[in-house]
């Protein structure tokens, strides 16, 4: 993103509302928290200051979660203190929360999809026992609002019809409209293209400029330098550093996340492509609706080369994932592995995917890759069940099965290494190298991930990318999927982007550019052109109201 | 949000909150024999002594037990992949009709130690026959599986009724029951045996019935968690999705489980009817079909956790009839509203107590966690 960094100094003073003192929105002073024996929060000391934006960056499990949970009254804190505008404040729900004119916008947004803007912003507040008046006194707000910070949002539009970035500024302007000014966003990029991103990001700045004060919980060190003044790293649940943004860069800062030295840039040797492993041709899917997900898809998957597949999520690429494992069969076309060739015609049958030497990493590990009410050593074998090494006669050999879970746990450094813990016990990163150690021990000639570290740690991720790499180098036909632009770049020999279902560009890994790519994700999407234009005719549509 | 914070050790998950709730549910009930004017105390005691106070009382009390396994563990196998089987009563009734139909054919002609595996299979194929029409409609149409086994109850009420008054009643018989099966052809009884090495026992409808209970709980144990299939079942009850991933054929999937469950609880019919009636009678199932969800929920769906139930269900079951014996002021419909309770409190209600349980733990393990501060 060439996102222009702001200057960090002069939003602090910024003039916004009223009365704008240039000191602390919120001061939390030695915040503690324990569930259990373990300790979320140590001692957690951060002055956020008015308008300006500060990013709160650490991996899964460092903490930020839970402080900002306290901050909204999820949670109390065992110990310390909350500090808002100065006054010592105890904030014991939600409600303590938006009182105090804190807002929050999750990762998951939390709309009614079958009502309007109009009536999701009411949710909560709908002023009395008839709509009516309530609903005309929100809309001149809301309008107000508009006029204000520019969000873009129709009000009478119906959420489920919204872009994913236009329902994230309903969230925003749902915040804003219960007085709001200070919100925190819950790593609010992982669902948007990086144009929806780069607009997020000058509403961001918007918001500042007006005298917001905005907290920014991501992993993502690039949109940390391009948008926050100020930031605090967390590790293992406290506060490892603070710096001025502009004091610091990527390279320092994921060091301080991980707590040693990262390689940021993944290394690997040019791809050495082979023989053809996967063939699609014409693949074509409908859902139950009839309405095309794939569309046209021919696709030459070669033994030695990570082909990536680029796009927002939902255009397709969960289903081809789908699809070429034996998920779902295809509605139209045909694809070949070896010299099977599966049709429609074919049952779908993902047991024998597996025997023709494809494995498949789920995008959904939590309800497809695994179970989580299952133990390490269960979910370990899943797919593999019938197995001879997993047998004794016609039972299961249970320390055949937690020895080779054990060897899983070791090869892939999979932590804690117990092999009776639930599944569900585990945190993401090591649940995902649970997945990909089970998948990648048989060898398989085709490889298909889906979001390899989705919600995983800077640490695995480094770590999942390079046994990738190993495997490739190795000979495996590997398909990425991934919403990361910046992974699929990194990782993928050939990138193909994908959208509405069909393959819509290919481009080499190295003549790619994330500009060009974004284009080709957003603008190629069906309806992809008008996909602005409804902002800027309901921005007309709702000025024209008054 | 006090749920998250700690996990309760297994054996409160596993012992103390289970007794917990059936001790709340007795001391709701006993409130309800006080409100009716008589003296809880006396009530419990005399429930207890009835059904273990003497040998007759433990014979009634394992005769009902092994009913209850029956059906406690087809709801629970069943339940294991997902799937509510609440058929279990017309499926019992149905597996007493395969022992009747094999009785009736063999019996004089076979001995018992051919009739036995004979009635035996009978039971668990008309069982699992009995539940095979909801199982595809299920698997293949997406009817649901509630919906259609509880209508399977009344039909294989109607259709029994129907046999039994007019195809199975001998002519000229005065009850509506089909003749006596020989003396020979059944199982015989534990008071029997005992008596045979010189162990007085009172006269019980105990049989060996209940050694076939606790093989089938063994199976069970085996096939659920020792099993590629019992996996595949486990791993479709948690999550079809993953199922589906793993290559699981789902449809199969609930076809067989659910055959398997019915299969368990036809063999009601074999204690029933070739352990303790020796004919077919209307209505022999008497509800243990209905009360093996309340085993099963309460037992945890784990086959030890059943034969526990079905022992605390066996013991209501003789203790309640007792109790209503001794002293008519308690109807046996109050043995009806205790076995009620401890289904509320223990399968409604099993969340009720965990709260409290957490909250306790949560104060012990902070307690722990501040002493080496203080020291």
């Amino acid at each position: 993103m060439t996102l222009p960094a702001p200057a960090a100094d002069d939003h602090a003073t910024t003039p916004g509302k009223a009365t704008l003192s240039p000191d602390a929105a919120i001061e939390l002073r030695h915040i503690e928290k324990r569930f259990g024996p373990t300790v979320a929060n140590r001692d957690i000391s951060m002055t956020i200051r008015r308008g300006a934006v500060t990013g709160i960056i650490g991996e899964n499990g460092a903490g930020k979660s839970t402080l900002m949970s306290i901050l909204y009254g999820f949670y109390q804190a065992d110990a310390g203190e909350i500090l808002v505008g100065g006054r010592p404040l105890d904030i014991r729900t939600t409600h303590d929360a938006i009182a105090a004119g804190i807002g929050m916008v999750h990762q998951h947004f939390v709309l009614v999809d079958t009502f309007t803007v109009l009536e999701n912003i009411m949710l909560g507040r709908e002023g009395g026992p008839l709509l009516r008046q309530g609903k005309s006194v929100a809309r001149r707000e809301l309008l107000r609002l508009e006029a204000e910070y520019g969000l873009g949002i129709d009000p009478d539009a119906l959420v489920g019809n919204l872009p994913v970035g236009a329902q994230q500024r309903v969230e925003i302007l749902k915040a804003l409209y219960r007085g709001a000014d200070i919100l925190i966003l819950d790593e609010p990029t992982g669902v948007l293209t990086p144009q929806e991103t780069d607009q997020l990001f000058r509403i961001l700045a918007t918001l500042r400029a007006k005298g917001t004060t905005i907290i920014l919980i991501t992993h993502k060190l690039r949109e940390v330098m391009a948008i926050t003044d100020d930031v605090y790293v967390m590790r293992a649940g406290a506060v490892v550093a603070h710096r001025p943004t502009a004091t610091t860069n990527s390279q320092e800062l994921a060091e301080l996340m991980v707590g040693r030295k990262v390689r940021l840039k993944l290394e690997k040797k040019p791809a050495m492509p082979g023989a053809v492993q996967l063939q699609a041709t014409d693949l074509g899917l409908k859902d139950e609706r009839g309405v095309d997900c794939l569309n046209h898809i021919n696709l030459d998957l070669r033994a030695g080369e990570i082909v990536g597949i680029a796009g927002v999520s939902g255009n397709g690429q969960s289903e081809l994932l789908e699809v070429l494992a034996g998920i779902r069969a295809p509605s139209s076309g045909s694809f070949t592995v070896g010299d099977r060739k599966i049709t429609p015609q074919s049952a779908c049958d993902p047991a024998l995917m597996r025997e023709l030497g494809i494995a498949h990493i789920p995008e959904d590990r939590h309800r497809l890759g695994l179970v989580t009410r299952f133990t390490a050593a269960e979910s370990a074998m899943l797919g593999y069940q019938h197995e001879a090494g997993y047998r004794r006669g016609w039972l299961l050999d249970s320390r055949a099965i937690r020895a080779s879970c054990d060897r899983l746990m070791e090869r892939f450094d999979v932590r804690p290494r117990i092999a009776d813990l639930r599944s569900a016990n585990f945190s993401g990163g090591n649940q995902q190298k649970l997945i990909i150690a089970r998948e990648l021990a048989r060898h398989p000639k085709v490889l298909l991930v889906g979001q390899p570290t989705r919600g995983v740690d800077i640490g695995a991720i480094e770590f999942i990318h390079s046994q990738l790499i190993a495997h490739r180098d190795a000979g495996c036909a590997i398909l990425v999927v991934s919403v990361e632009l910046d992974e699929v770049m990194s990782l993928a020999d050939r990138i193909l982007v994908m959208c509405g279902g069909r393959i819509t560009g290919e481009v080499a890994a190295a003549e790619a550019d994330e500009r060009e790519l974004g284009l080709m994700m957003a603008n190629a999407r069906r309806g992809g052109e008008d996909a602005a234009a409804p902002n800027q005719r309901s921005l007309r549509q709702s000025r024209a109201i008054p | 949000m006090s749920g998250r914070s700690v996990t309760l050790p297994r054996w409160v998950d596993i012992a103390a909150i289970p007794l917990t709730n059936v001790l709340l549910a007795f001391l709701v009930a006993g409130l309800i024999v006080l409100a009716i004017g008589e003296n809880p105390l006396e009530a419990t005691r005399i429930m207890i002594s009835g059904a273990l106070g003497s040998g007759e009382g433990i014979g009634y009390t394992l005769y009902y037990t092994t009913n209850y396994i029956f059906t406690g563990l087809a709801v629970a196998f069943a339940f294991h992949a997902g799937l509510f089987n609440i058929g279990g009563e017309g499926q019992a009734y149905i597996g007493g009709l395969g022992v009747t139909l094999v009785l009736l054919a063999f019996d004089h002609s076979l001995p018992f130690a051919v009739l036995l595996p004979l009635a035996v299979l009978a039971a668990m194929l008309f069982g699992a026959l009995w539940v095979l029409i909801p199982a595809y409609l299920q698997a293949y149409r997406g009817s649901h599986i509630v919906i259609t086994t509880i209508m399977f109850n009344f039909l294989a009420s109607a259709l029994m009724v129907y046999l039994v008054v007019n195809v199975l009643t001998p002519v000229g018989a005065t009850e509506p029951a089909t003749r006596d099966f020989t003396a020979e052809s059944a199982i015989p009884f534990v008071h029997e045996i005992l008596g045979r090495f010189g162990i007085a026992m009172d006269s019980t409808p105990l049989n060996l019935s209940i050694l076939l209970a606790l093989i089938a709980c063994l199976f069970v144990w085996l096939y659920l968690w020792h099993t590629p299939w019992g996996y595949e079942l486990r791993a479709f009850g948690h999550s079809e999705k993953a199922a589906i991933y793993a290559g699981v054929k789902t449809r199969r999937i609930i076809l067989i489980t659910l055959c398997i469950s019915g299969a368990l609880a036809g063999l009601v019919g074999v204690n029933e009817i070739m352990g303790v009636q020796h004919r077919l009678i209307l209505n022999f199932t008497a509800g243990y079909g209905f009360a093996g969800i309340a085993v099963a929920l309460m037992g945890r769906n784990h086959p030890v956790g059943i034969v526990l139930a079905s022992l605390l269900f066996g013991v209501l079951s003789q203790g309640g009839a007792e109790l209503s014996f001794e002293n008519p002021a308690i109807t046996r419909d109050m043995t009806v509203v205790i076995q009620g309770l401890v289904i509320l409190f223990s399968g409604a209600l099993v969340h009720l107590t965990r709260p409290w349980f957490e909250r306790l733990f949560a104060f012990i393990l902070s307690r722990r966690n501040a002493l080496p501060q203080e020291a």
